[in-house]
């Protein structure tokens, strides 16, 4: 079992199935509130839903509007269970608190690209190697 | 903030302190600082939402109430003449509640990008926390007041908690000026503001510039705000300072000249270029029909909007004219009364609203001319709208004559 020690942005523990990204994500117009599903053209995550997933991706890019973006999906039952980046910048630090997401950062988030299930604890973030 | 994020004010409260907390952590801030008011923007229905307005009850139900002064940016809608503007019920009514959210909350209903027109003007050196980037470059720029690029929830955080983080622009070090920009051509009119904006805002990103070369006699607070305003749409330039002109100037004057501060040089010989390139349209260089003259972007003040009264008083318009504007700043318009009477009913003074953000050719137009290069900015990405920036005058002589002469395509 690896543990990478997170800095925490919004608390709570959690377990799920990664859904990862070494590109930034544009959340305001790049997510669909509705379903959920990543809708930036030319993302490599186009068509992913980030419903239920532990949300892995570098930082978010696009307009301030995308903390409210981050609320109505939460609303919508269809937010990530948690999200981690490598640094967290203001859309997702106000919006993952907003909405109640667990949110870490500090995180080298390229040791979590194989990953495919992780928990998190505190600000402890364990990956079960056989899960890799 | 360390018993507000404890919970000992309540649940809504704590909230708005854990959000202030967070940046203050992402971007090591030291300590944080009382702010003196907030400025919060993303207030449309179609931004928040279902969701947005639920967070707010909550809040409201935890007990959050605004402990520092705050004011609103426009909405979707003419709060009181949506109606006669052709604005849909359902529309009026979602934006209503999202709006009552916010007052519940203690938020004055403002509905303006010019804060600062209608009492809320922070004075050099003042802590604030404002959202809307023309606003904030102006109250940064011209004002001397000390703000970060906040986002709406973050502007709300911080009204409700009286406080934010104490770093980036909050911080005498972050004011620095970082790039030179030399002006050696004519900027003289108010569209040639908005023109140098959009070109700086391009090269500047989110750096702290020294502009020298204007003259400082034409650097009125509506053309500087027009630069701002330009500047922060095409670029995110959240602080500039102008030779002669800016309150914190004088301290960098001497300091950018010899070197001492160390600074990017960019030299501006020309912004025919911007202006050029700048007017849409369809085809080559041809008349085309204008149906709206818009300004007001950021909302007009009460001088600008008198002058533009004056220029079409007892004309008779081949094209709306909107104004937009603050609605305490439009009640005193509307003391001119001869002059109001002698004005075109096509003339409308526009409030609580913004052409940027309502649905301007959902109300049947087309081919806009406008005075603002921010709002040239944001138009020109509307596929169903030509769009030409002119300056205040060239404006008005198309509403009387229906006609702009528009030249090449789509500007950049």
């Amino acid at each position: 079992m690896a543990r990478l020690k997170a800095r925490v942005i919004c608390s709570g523990n959690v377990s799920g199935e990664v859904l990862f990204t070494d590109k930034p994500l544009l959340i305001y117009t790049g997510i669909d509130t509705s379903t959920g599903k990543i809708v930036e053209r030319g993302h490599p995550l186009n068509g992913k839903s980030v419903a239920g997933r532990v949300l892995v991706f570098p930082e978010a890019k696009g307009s301030t509007v995308g903390s409210w973006t981050l609320l109505q999906l939460k609303k919508n039952g269809v937010a990530p269970a948690a999200i981690v980046n490598q640094l967290c910048e203001p859309i997702v630090a106000i919006g993952t608190i907003m909405a109640r997401i667990p949110c870490f950062d500090k995180v080298d988030i390229a040791s979590i690209r194989d990953c495919k299930q992780l928990t998190i604890a505190g600000d402890e973030i364990l990956i079960d190697e056989n899960l890799k | 903030m360390s018993r507000m994020l404890a919970g000992e004010s309540g649940e809504g409260t704590q909230i708005a302190a854990e959000m202030i907390a967070a940046l203050a952590k992402i971007y090591d801030a030291e300590g944080f600082v009382p702010i003196v008011s907030a400025q919060i923007a993303g207030v449309s229905y179609k931004n928040i939402g279902e969701a947005g307005i639920e967070f707010l009850e909550t809040m409201r139900k935890g007990g959050a109430k605004t402990r520092a002064r705050a004011t609103l940016n426009p909405c979707g809608l003419d709060l009181e003449a949506w109606r006669e503007l052709g604005f849909q019920e359902q529309f009026y009514k979602d934006q209503k509640r999202a709006l009552d959210a916010y007052q519940g909350l203690g938020i004055e209903m403002t509905c303006s990008c010019t804060p600062y027109l209608i009492g809320n003007a922070p004075g050099l050196g003042n802590h604030v926390a404002w959202s809307e980037s023309s606003a904030l470059s102006y109250a940064n720029s011209v004002l001397g007041a000390r703000t970060n690029r906040e986002g709406g929830p973050s502007a709300l955080a911080a009204a409700i908690t009286g406080y934010t983080g104490n770093f980036g622009l909050h911080l005498d070090k972050e004011r620095v000026p970082t790039v030179h920009v030399h002006v050696t051509c004519r900027v003289e009119t108010y569209q040639d503001f908005g023109s140098l904006g959009l070109m700086l805002g391009k090269k500047l990103g989110q750096a702290v510039s020294f502009i020298t070369g204007l003259q400082p006699g034409r650097c009125t607070r509506e053309r500087l705000r027009q630069l701002g305003a330009s500047m922060a749409a095409s670029g995110a330039v959240a602080l500039y300072h102008v030779d002669g002109a800016t309150p914190e100037a004088q301290a960098f004057a001497t300091k950018v000249a010899s070197g001492e501060i160390p600074t990017r040089l960019i030299e501006v010989s020309s912004i025919d270029d911007v202006a050029d390139v700048i007017p849409a349209g369809h085809g080559e260089e041809q008349a085309t029909a204008v149906d709206l003259v818009f300004v007001g972007c950021p909302h007009a003040s009460k001088e600008q909007a008198l002058d533009i009264l004056e220029s079409l008083k007892g004309r008779e318009l081949k094209a709306d004219v909107w104004i937009a504007i603050a609605r305490d700043v439009k009640r005193e318009v509307l003391q001119h009364e001869a002059l109001v009477e002698a004005m075109s009913p096509r003339v409308k003074l526009v409030s609580d609203t913004c052409i940027v953000v309502c649905p301007v050719d959902d109300l049947g137009y087309s081919s806009v001319a406008t005075n603002s290069g921010k709002a040239y900015f944001y138009l020109k990405n509307n596929p169903k709208l030509a769009v030409a920036h002119r300056d205040t005058a060239a404006c008005m002589d198309a509403a009387i004559t229906g006609i702009v002469t528009v030249k090449r395509g789509r500007g950049s």
